[in-house]
């Protein structure tokens, strides 16, 4: 075996491995097509060397972004020649050097860039010979590494943007602005995250790729835990709703279709028998009459859990087929019924924010679960019956608080059953002000950290 | 050997009006290149359907397509004996017990005509995610072997290779077996630049100002938490719409009156008005 060979075959399976370890689950069988398709690639191309990875080892959307940060580390674009500051190396003198000038000059240079073509090649250059200038400063006492915000602060492409507004439109304003607009933030996005992504390139390049690799790539967005979600991801979660309600709604059908095979059809049998001379070879079964429980679901719309009770609400709402009856109430120290918020048709984002204003949840501020389960006895006890089902969503922490245990009991003794959603990991239950087994004790609770729980959970459900 | 590089398969796919990115191009390469059968996935209209009908039309070879539904099974997708034949036979003749599981009385359905076929074909099955999970274990000895076995014949194995091309809406997660043996390739939104050219492609005499508004339009619906994001489809028929009423400027007020080709939900609607600052519907 000759060596450019066998450094090409070491660095597959250095990836592979590399993407096993980000949580992708990579199969043999699969790390075996891929080293196929290298034969029969074109491996000078670094695009299509990526979509060939994709193609064979990336098997669920939510899992790219995570590899292409890889793909990044593993193949970069570039590789810097020795200590110096400007990527070189290119074929063309112009493209070479982007970097060089004054700063009003390179702010001029990244405004054109701007308003260009996403998919421009000199975009990433750019940014390259960027952080080669801005991006190197002393991490601590006599080390050196780079970083993205210097370099961002240095350009700000984010003051760029009136300048540049002005240049694309004959008039601000209306509509086209808010095109313009949408444009120049994407590529503003694209361009952070070129910076962000030779940062990497840069750090892995002088300490190894296997320490940058671990701290760079994100969970995929099922796995990301509700409580320490992020603003973006929130918004993609959301997004996430509805293609989630949909797949789920589609199997929570076809298992009751399954589940209990319907009697006879005696007329549709006998009439396909007379095709093979009265001989019933087919029989037809009359569709199960389907089982659709109602759902009562009282949900902690306290800060702490506010994301999981939010997107675990909506979801509730986007699955509203497959319940005959949906019921939600929110509580912080008090309850109230937010049904009607969330009405067919009406806007989610809309009905959270009319949440906190509307809905009378709030006495002192302070989470307190048993006032919250007296008070739900009391006013809304009517809500459950014997065909309900009964979803708690909360973390269970009652600021030291009576947990009021009987009414709890009382409530879900006369629901069909009852479920306890917790946001929170299983050991952090029962620590500080956590009623977690009490509670539990009484409603079988279960820990919901993330989509991919919800969904299985959801299938339990129904 | 279905196309010789990445850049062929752009090529023939754009002069059947097929405009592929990077990783269509390459994925549609590599299952050529690698045998294996290619899948599909990403939200409906995004032109996964189409893309098996332009690599037949490309390759110049035979469509054989399988529609997925609920409730398919071996008798509509793999073969079936004609019962009503076999029943005719076995009365006309006590002795013909033997010869009635015999090529005559076989059915072929749209698996087993590709793996017999001769001729180059493209098997498209489609919208697999709406078969049952039962199926997608049928297909596996097909996708891997491309061979069928059937009892009372023995094994078909395939003359000729089928090109594979399943699709997906993703409206539940196929099996891990299914995905492994597939290439994957997931067919999202396209950029408004590539949209921009889509349209073009599709709706001739479309003026080129106004099919890039419209698929920077179209770009910003989608960046909005719809129910239902438009598709690339829809896009078209947008664009179909434009043409018709002859209109040359998208501006506010044409918007508002046409919302209803893109976005099909009430809510959705009011919700574009309301972030786009078009007019009020009266």
């Amino acid at each position: 075996m000759n060596t450019p060979q066998a450094s090409l075959i070491e660095r597959h399976v250095g990836f592979v491995q590399a993407l096993r370890q980000a949580g992708l689950p990579v199969s043999p069988a699969e790390g075996l097509d891929a080293a196929t398709a290298l034969t029969v690639i074109d491996l000078a191309r670094r695009e299509t060397l990526r979509e060939m990875y994709a193609a064979t080892l990336v098997k669920r959307p939510a899992h790219r972004p995570g590899f292409d940060t890889l793909f990044d580390l593993w193949f970069p674009p570039v590789i810097s020649p020795g200590d110096g500051g400007t990527t070189g190396g290119g074929a063309n003198p112009d493209a070479d050097d982007p970097g060089r000038g004054e700063l009003p000059e390179l702010r001029d240079r990244l405004a054109d860039l701007l308003m260009g073509d996403p998919g421009d090649p000199a975009i990433q250059r750019f940014a390259r010979a960027m952080v080669g200038r801005f991006g190197r400063l002393e991490a601590a006492a006599g080390r050196q590494s780079w970083f993205s915000y210097p370099v961002l602060r240095t350009l700000s492409p984010e003051t760029l943007v009136a300048r540049m507004l002005t240049a694309m439109l004959a008039e601000r304003g209306g509509l086209p602005e808010k095109i313009a607009r949408r444009r120049i933030t994407r590529n503003i996005e694209i361009f952070q995250e070129a910076v962000a992504s030779d940062v990497r390139r840069r750090i892995a390049e002088e300490s190894g790729i296997e320490k940058i690799a671990k701290s760079s790539v994100r969970p995929p967005i099922d796995q990301v835990d509700f409580l320490r979600v992020t603003k973006a991801e929130l918004a993609r979660l959301r997004r996430e709703v509805h293609p989630l309600a949909r797949r789920l709604a589609t199997r929570l059908t076809i298992r009751h279709k399954r589940g209990h095979r319907g009697r006879l059809d005696f007329r549709r049998t006998v009439r396909s028998s007379l095709s093979t001379g009265g001989v019933p070879l087919t029989t037809h079964l009359r569709p199960p009459r389907p089982h659709r429980p109602e759902l009562v679901v009282l949900c902690d719309a306290s800060d702490s859990v506010a994301t999981f009770s939010h997107f675990t609400l909506l979801l509730t709402f986007a699955l509203r087929e497959q319940f005959t009856k949906v019921r939600a109430f929110a509580f912080v120290d008090t309850v109230d019924e937010i049904t009607k918020l969330f009405a067919p048709g009406a806007d989610v984002l809309d009905a959270i924010g009319r949440m906190a204003e509307e809905a009378d949840i709030v006495r002192f501020g302070r989470t307190d679960y048993g006032h919250v389960f007296q008070r739900f006895a009391e006013r809304h006890a009517d809500a459950i019956g014997p065909r309900t089902s009964l979803l708690i969503l909360g973390d269970a922490r009652s600021n030291y608080r009576p947990p009021a245990l009987d009414a709890l009991k009382r409530l879900a003794g006369r629901a069909r059953h009852a479920y306890w959603l917790n946001p929170e990991p299983h050991a952090q239950w029962d620590t500080g002000d956590s009623l977690a087994t009490a509670y539990g004790a009484v409603v079988p609770m279960h820990e919901c950290r993330n989509v991919a729980q919800l969904a299985a959970f959801v299938e339990t459900l129904a | 050997m279905w196309f010789a590089s990445p850049d062929e398969v752009r090529e023939r796919l754009a002069a059947v009006d097929y405009l592929a990115d990077d990783g269509i191009t390459t994925s549609v390469f590599l299952a050529g290149a690698l045998g294996k059968p290619l899948l599909a996935e990403g939200p409906a209209g995004v032109g996964k359907t189409q893309l098996a009908k332009a690599v037949a039309q490309a390759a110049g070879a035979r469509l054989i397509r399988l529609q997925c539904y609920e409730g398919l099974d071996e008798a509509r997708a793999l073969y079936e004996w004609n019962y009503k034949k076999q029943l005719l036979r076995i009365q006309a003749d006590d002795d013909a017990w033997e010869d009635i599981f015999s090529e005559e009385f076989l059915l072929e359905r749209p698996l087993l005509k590709a793996i017999r076929s001769d001729e180059p074909t493209v098997l498209l099955i489609d919208e697999t995610d709406k078969a049952d999970v039962e199926v997608e274990g049928l297909l596996l000895e097909i996708l891997s072997d491309y061979q069928i076995t059937i009892p009372e014949l023995g094994t078909i194995t395939a003359a000729r290779r089928p090109y594979v091309v399943l699709t997906s809406n993703a409206t539940r997660e196929l099996s891990e077996a299914l995905k492994r043996r597939c290439l994957y390739l997931h067919l999202g939104y396209p950029t408004p630049e590539r949209e921009r050219d889509i349209v073009l492609a599709q709706v001739p005499g479309l003026a080129e100002s106004i099919a890039e508004q419209l698929a920077r339009t179209v770009a910003m619906l989608r960046g909005l938490e719809l129910k239902k994001s438009p598709s690339i489809a829809e896009t078209i028929d947008w664009a179909h719409t434009l043409l018709a009423l002859g209109r040359t400027e998208l501006d506010e007020a044409l918007i508002g009156q046409t919302l209803g080709v893109v976005l099909k939900h009430n809510s959705d609607q009011l919700r574009a008005a309301k972030e786009l600052g078009l007019p009020a519907r009266s």
